[in-house]
């Protein structure tokens, strides 16, 4: 590690000699000479790791504090055992899991198939393709859930709950069809050549080689859908009644009211660590299986 | 030729005109091939000749343009590549990475069906599939034939190429195929593995019977693994026949360059058995041409047999340089430098005598030595053709817009180092030394093909120009039949020995 220290400020000292040879060499550029020497590598990421002090850990640890202490500023267990005593919450907790669920899997069955198609087939012009696929997520998520309201009323979906779904589906689908397409379409079709001279038909080889092999993608799909839709409540605010309350709303609804945030912010910390676990999970499923393509996320 | 026994002309694979276009460009030209059962055949040519396109039609992967290709007397042409009884053995090895050794070998296996022996109601024959017991001792053995027995549980990604290779091998060989298909697949190793897989994959061939088809643009491999080698270039079949054959009588200038070092040289034959070249006349064991007949002929190195006394060439030495287990001289004689192979060392500057056995000169039928292409009139005396202008004379009887045939004596087109100095611009593709001259074959910008003898040399990617004095070019009438035939590939000989039969081609300096 050491070394390779040494080289690279070697270069950075090679480079800025050659640069400022090109100038008129003078004393003060002799002394910048110097001070670049000393500069190491991981000087670079300085900046970075200040942002995000500033913009993640402080903020986290300023919620773990509202979590843990009551309006007289005391420490306390209180804004948990509110959550774990009110099993409505729960409930609200669990059909917002639930709902998440279906538009990810929702999303996942609708984006591999056209992902299949983008990535493999000789179609010309995919890239425009792809990009019409993409091209609604340069549109300000609100105005497009507004603008799926609208659409939604026309065709008369009256059904708060599938309103919601369509929604989110709508919303989160290029997140699933990005990761998707990138993974198939940098699969090796030597591979798949290789499944159907072996004796696989297309539907087999789809299932025993091109599946697995997607896993990765699939995963951070799965992830970039499934986490923001257990938290949101813009959409079903939006596109729903007052029957489809997510657990989003409800942290919502705590920050809103004054004194709410210590509440809020134990709730939110309950969904964290819920977000946390089934991030584990997923990424026990592809461990191992990384090698196989870009797409696997975190 | 191994352990099957085989009624001959048992053809397991028989190509019938297969040609194969991609956008516009044919990649592989009506080729014609048969392969024997348990043959060890190679497709040998430089990359881009078509060999790896037919091999995937053959597997499946591509659909022939034109042309059928019928396995064990079936049609297979449309058939998807997994309900052919054809393995193939990627050049990049292709191992699943999601499997470890053990289920890649057995990938194919799990999805076989087998015929129980018994019948439905129907008749039909009944399948089922391997047990898992059965599944185990196959690929058990499969492992052991390509050594690596304890690797079963070990992941794809951890293996060096070699091992890979021998896993891609054992995957393909375990479905026990009609015919295995190799793909280059020795390109990424080392020269030692190279060497070593090379006598592997030949003794495997003997012990399990299966028919190859192996692909590959390395000659020495190809001459030493194969029991036929295909040779091709530009999409089509130069020589089908045994590495011997092929070796000791190539059918023709290209073949020669390709298999082997040789000296290749231009003479003619004033009658059987006798050929003149560099201005002596050598006895050889060739008839059967013309009496006068211009051809090619070939002489390996190590046929040249130098004298410092007595010999029919005088030539002095340029060069000699030790080898390991020869010296290799290079002998100037009558302005050809002879590659010479032999036990001798000789000084640089010292004069020596050549002369050739009559058995080592080997005679090639010139393929063709004259250019043809439609082209149409476009003024009095003036005829377009490859996308450029050319004057003639005798322009009588023809009219503006006549279809025409145009032919050119390979020795009455001349290059221009300028391109505006010639009538069509054009690249230089190829240069064979011909002994008195060099054969340089151009693309025009349309995509003809031009042959050129010359005594300049030029190089390959040279831009040069293309110009023709009126009265060399011949102007015939054609009939009115449309013909899209470029270039000169009409000429006589060239379809004979561009599209052999299934036997190895022997009537080249037949004996």
């Amino acid at each position: 590690m050491n070394n390779e220290r040494n080289t690279v400020s070697a270069d950075t000292y090679d480079a800025a000699a050659e640069t400022t040879a090109a100038e008129a060499p003078s004393r003060r550029n002799k002394q910048k000479k110097l001070k670049m020497r000393g500069v190491k590598r991981t000087a670079f990421s300085m900046p970075y790791l200040a942002l995000s002090i500033l913009f993640v850990v402080v903020p986290l640890l300023i919620m773990l504090y509202y979590a843990f202490t009551n309006l007289e500023g005391g420490f306390t267990f209180d804004n948990f055992a509110h959550f774990f005593s009110r099993p409505n919450i729960m409930k609200v907790m669990g059909r917002s899991f639930l709902i998440a669920l279906i538009t990810t899997v929702a999303c996942f069955l609708l984006a591999y198939p056209l992902a299949l198609c983008l990535a493999s087939s000789t179609l010309n012009r995919k890239a425009i393709l792809v990009m019409l696929f993409v091209l609604p997520m340069w549109i300000n998520s609100l105005l497009r859930t507004y603008a799926v309201k609208i659409v939604l009323y026309m065709v008369e979906v009256t059904n708060a709950w599938t309103a919601v779904t369509i929604g989110m589906v709508y919303d989160f689908f290029p997140f699933m069809l990005l990761p998707l397409y990138t993974v198939l379409s940098g699969m090796d079709k030597n591979l798949v050549e290789a499944s159907h001279d072996l004796g696989a038909s297309p539907l087999k080889t789809l299932f025993k080689v091109k599946l697995p092999l997607s896993l990765p993608g699939i995963v951070s799909g799965v992830l970039m859908v499934f986490m923001p839709t257990v938290s949101t409540f813009a959409i079903s605010d939006i596109l729903g009644d007052s029957t489809t309350y997510l657990f989003g709303n409800i942290i919502d609804q705590w920050f809103a009211s004054s004194g709410g945030w210590h509440i809020g912010s134990a709730y939110s910390f309950i969904l964290l660590v819920l977000i946390a676990v089934t991030v584990v999970i997923a990424n026990k499923l592809t461990k191992g299986k990384t090698d196989v393509g870009v797409g696997g996320v975190l | 030729m191994n352990s099957v026994p085989v009624k001959k002309s048992d053809n397991i694979i028989e190509i019938k005109n297969v040609s194969k276009v991609f956008d516009g460009i044919t990649v592989v030209d009506d080729v014609n091939l048969a392969v024997k059962r348990g043959e060890f055949v190679t497709l040998l040519g430089p990359s881009g000749c078509g060999k790896t396109t037919l091999l995937r039609m053959i597997a499946g992967f591509e659909l022939p343009t034109k042309g059928s290709i019928i396995l064990e007397k079936q049609d297979v042409t449309t058939v998807p590549p997994h309900l052919r009884p054809i393995n193939t053995v990627f050049q990049k090895y292709a191992l699943f990475p999601h499997l470890n050794v053990f289920k890649n070998i057995a990938f194919g296996l799990k999805l076989k069906k087998i015929p129980t022996g018994e019948t439905d109601k129907k008749g039909k024959p009944i399948f089922r599939k391997y047990t898992k017991d059965e599944i185990a001792e196959k690929v058990e053995r499969v492992l052991k034939l390509v050594n690596l027995e304890a690797y079963g549980h070990r992941d794809v990604t951890g293996l060096s190429g070699g091992q890979q290779q021998r896993v891609a091998i054992a995957r393909a060989i375990v479905c026990e195929p009609k015919v295995l298909l190799l793909d280059e697949p020795l390109g990424a190793l080392d020269l030692k593995m190279r060497k070593e897989m090379q006598s592997e994959l030949a003794a495997m061939h003997k012990n399990i019977g299966i028919t190859f088809i192996f692909v590959t643009h390395d000659q020495e491999e190809a001459l030493t693994m194969s029991d036929k080698i295909v040779v091709m270039t530009d999409g089509a079949v130069q020589q089908y026949g045994t590495p011997k054959a092929i070796y000791d009588e190539p059918a023709n200038a290209f073949v020669a360059d390709f298999i082997g070092e040789s000296n290749i040289l231009s003479g003619e034959m004033p009658r059987d058995f006798r050929v003149r070249f560099l201005g002596a006349e050598f006895e050889c064991m060739d008839k059967g041409f013309e009496a006068g007949e211009r051809v090619d002929l070939v002489v390996r190195p190590e046929d040249v047999i130098l004298d410092r006394k007595a010999g029919k060439l005088r030539g002095e030495v340029v060069s000699c340089v030790f080898k390991g287990t020869y010296y290799e001289t290079e002998v100037l004689s009558c302005d050809y430098q002879f590659t010479v192979q032999n036990n001798t060392e000789f000084a640089v500057g010292e004069a020596v005598f050549l002369s050739i056995a009559p058995d080592g000169i080997h005679i090639m039928k010139k393929l063709k030595t004259i250019n043809e292409f439609d082209a149409v009139v476009t003024g009095e005396n003036t005829v377009e053709f490859c996308g450029g202008e050319f004057e003639f004379v005798n322009a009588q009887g023809f009219e503006k817009g006549d279809n025409v045939r145009v032919k050119i004596p390979f020795d009455k087109v001349e290059l221009t180092d300028d391109e505006a100095d010639g009538a069509v611009g054009a690249n230089i593709t190829q240069a064979f030394y011909k002994g008195s001259y060099y054969q340089v074959q151009v693309y025009t910008d349309d995509d003809n093909e031009f042959f050129i003898d010359t005594v300049d040399e030029w190089d390959m990617g040279d831009r040069v120009g293309i110009s023709i004095k009126p009265e060399d070019i011949e102007v015939l009438r054609r009939a009115v039949t449309p013909s899209d035939e470029v270039a000169a590939t009409t000429d006589a000989e060239e379809p004979k020995e561009a599209a052999p039969d299934a036997k190895p081609q022997e009537e080249v300096g037949s004996e």
